[in-house]
């Protein structure tokens, strides 16, 4: 072999082992899920095949005891409104900052700039005093109105493709008449799409995935979204791996088949979010 | 304590603003004045109340002893960041950020490595990239019980070995080193995919004729790396760093997930949390937080001092 041909080999061995490094612990777990209590039991060894292909009762018990159905309808209304509530406020902020000249500019773009440098990890000690004040917590609103009023990033993007929307669009329909709401709504929010996309997909699966907020503010069992649902299955599911494995696998295929079929615009999406 | 919170109304941030009538009339300047104002309330009425309210708050909490109910509380002074600096158990966590730190070393050294083999022609491309990315992408607690079972007595991992004829009854998670380092290589896990695409993107973006150009010069695989794409990819780099450091200090999903900060796994984050929430010595968990607030806004002024950003363009 010539030297090209071994580093070609050691380059796809290399991306083949990532590979193996990357699914084979979620290939397991998705082996388990399938499988029944005894043969854990027995102790065959993780690696196994399950012995009935298609035993779903894991994913029944998951549903049915692990408050699945109802942790995905809480997450549902949490992700309908702060994603609602993130494209109308990084939409009318970029607006407003990118399209006026107004006194105090300045001190508003800095404080949303300085904003994006404060971890929102670092605060909750405080915020959540906050919360508290207004009633909101153990309620499905903590969280909405946290996703909503601390995301600097949408507020980059939506700057973005604001200033790429000629100023001439808004100009003429100012002749017509149009006052600043309704280029707002008519001209600039529809041009918004492309950056519409994004911000729901990046912020939808985020909110998915937040763990610590709904953590933090939402302790009652009714109020589960699916990080805190399956974080809980800890207790009653003890030791039954079988049953947490079809929890987790619920969770993971919805971003599988998100991921799957919104490919391009997720890599976009995070790129940009991260590099801002 | 708590009426700075209380100054902002209510917003009610899904409503639009108050409908500007329609009838304004046009070319009025007070008008004109307003309008940026009222697309502006909502949002920063959210910004005031839960970033910067919550600042300000946390500032002044951490010079008292509240424990965050009762009504009554005592001016300390510094007592609380001088406890977090001479305890030795609250002081202990930044050690355990070395480990995150150490592992965010090995996860930026992979992302490059695939970064730079996949930003070439290689077969199945998008099927590796897709393979690298996904796990940034999953729910953290979903990544932590994969992992409790891949570290389980006879979980994943020991049946790999077993394969191999290794055969350990070592408990991965049973000691402060051994659980350290499981729990770093986790997060390695989750996030290289961020920083693998990131790199990408950036290696991906330089144009193509400058790899022709010096392979026609006779450059092999290391003389482009080490002078067209590293050049390219520094500003990405340093970002990535910086989240890097940023992330090891305030690793909390994984660990919390996995362990809950038992045998010596806590990190700052989970330290804070338990401080406030279980403990309830709200005045000490927010020095704390306040300190982690400091260090992350050093670091970024560092990076900001170092890589003077070309792309400050909010306005």
């Amino acid at each position: 072999m010539t030297r090209r041909a071994v580093a070609r080999t050691l380059v796809y061995l290399s991306l083949l082992g990532a590979t193996v490094v990357v699914l084979l612990p979620l290939a397991v777990v998705f082996l388990t899920s399938l499988k029944s209590d005894e043969e854990l039991a027995n102790g065959s060894g993780a690696l196994t095949l399950p012995e009935k292909l298609f035993n779903v009762g894991n994913y029944v018990t998951a549903f049915q005891d692990g408050r699945m159905l109802s942790a995905f309808a809480n997450t549902a209304f949490i992700l309908l409104f702060a994603i609602g509530g993130t494209v109308l406020i990084g939409s009318m902020t970029a607006y407003a900052i990118d399209r006026f000249q107004f006194r105090l500019k300045k001190l508003v773009v800095a404080l949303f700039l300085i904003a994006a440098l404060v971890p929102g990890v670092t605060t909750q000690v405080a915020t959540f005093q906050i919360v508290t004040s207004f009633g909101m917590f153990d309620t499905r609103w903590a969280p909405i109105v946290l996703y909503m009023g601390t995301d600097i990033v949408s507020i980059y993007i939506f700057l973005q493709f604001v200033r790429s929307i000629p100023i001439s669009l808004d100009e003429s329909a100012r002749l017509d008449g149009a006052n600043a709401f309704t280029i707002y709504r008519r001209i600039i929010f529809p041009l918004l799409k492309p950056a519409i996309a994004t911000v729901v997909i990046v912020k939808g699966i985020t909110v998915y995935n937040d763990f610590y907020i709904p953590f933090l503010y939402m302790p009652s069992q009714d109020l589960g979204v699916i990080s805190t649902s399956l974080f809980r299955f800890r207790g009653p599911f003890g030791a039954h791996w079988e049953v947490i494995s079809a929890g987790a696998v619920l969770v993971i295929l919805p971003t599988l088949i998100v991921f799957l079929l919104l490919q391009r615009y997720i890599y976009n999406g995070f790129m940009r979010g991260a590099t801002r | 304590m708590t009426d700075t919170t209380h100054k902002a109304a209510r917003p009610s941030p899904v409503a639009p603003p108050a409908p500007v009538p329609a009838k304004a009339p046009r070319g009025a300047r007070r008008w004109r004045g307003l309008t940026p104002w009222l697309f502006l309330l909502a949002p920063l009425a959210l910004l005031l109340v839960f970033t910067y309210a919550p600042i300000v708050n946390m500032v002044a909490y951490s010079f008292t002893d509240w424990d965050g109910v009762s009504p009554e509380l005592h001016y300390t002074g510094v007592g609380n960041y001088v406890e977090i600096f001479t305890r030795e158990d609250l002081f202990q966590v930044f050690f355990v950020s070395g480990y995150y730190l150490a592992a965010s070393v090995v996860q930026i050294a992979a992302a490059l490595y695939f970064a730079t083999i996949l930003g070439f022609n290689v077969r199945f491309r998008n099927f590796f990239k897709g393979v690298l990315f996904f796990p940034y992408l999953i729910n953290g607690v979903a990544i932590g019980f994969v992992f409790l079972y891949f570290f389980q007595d006879g979980g994943t991992l020991d049946s790999v070995l077993g394969l191999f004829g290794v055969h350990t009854d070592h408990a991965w998670l049973g000691t402060p080193t051994s659980a350290n380092t499981s729990l770093a290589g986790v997060s390695v896990w989750r996030y290289l995919g961020l920083n693998f695409v990131l790199f990408l993107g950036a290696i991906q973006s330089i144009p193509s004729e400058l790899y022709e150009a010096a392979e026609l010069d006779g450059a092999n695989r290391w003389q482009q790396f080490r002078h067209i794409i590293a050049p390219g990819i520094k500003p990405v780099l340093t970002l990535t760093v910086i989240l890097s450091i940023s992330g090891s200090l305030s690793a909390f999903e994984i660990p919390y997930i996995m362990t809950g900060g038992a045998t010596g796994t806590e990190t700052f984050v989970i330290q804070t949390v338990k401080l406030a929430f279980q403990f309830n010595k709200t005045g000490l968990a927010s020095a704390a937080a306040v300190v982690l607030l400091l260090i992350i806004l050093a670091v970024t002024w560092v990076q900001r001092r170092l890589v003077p950003d070309e792309r400050v363009d909010l306005v």
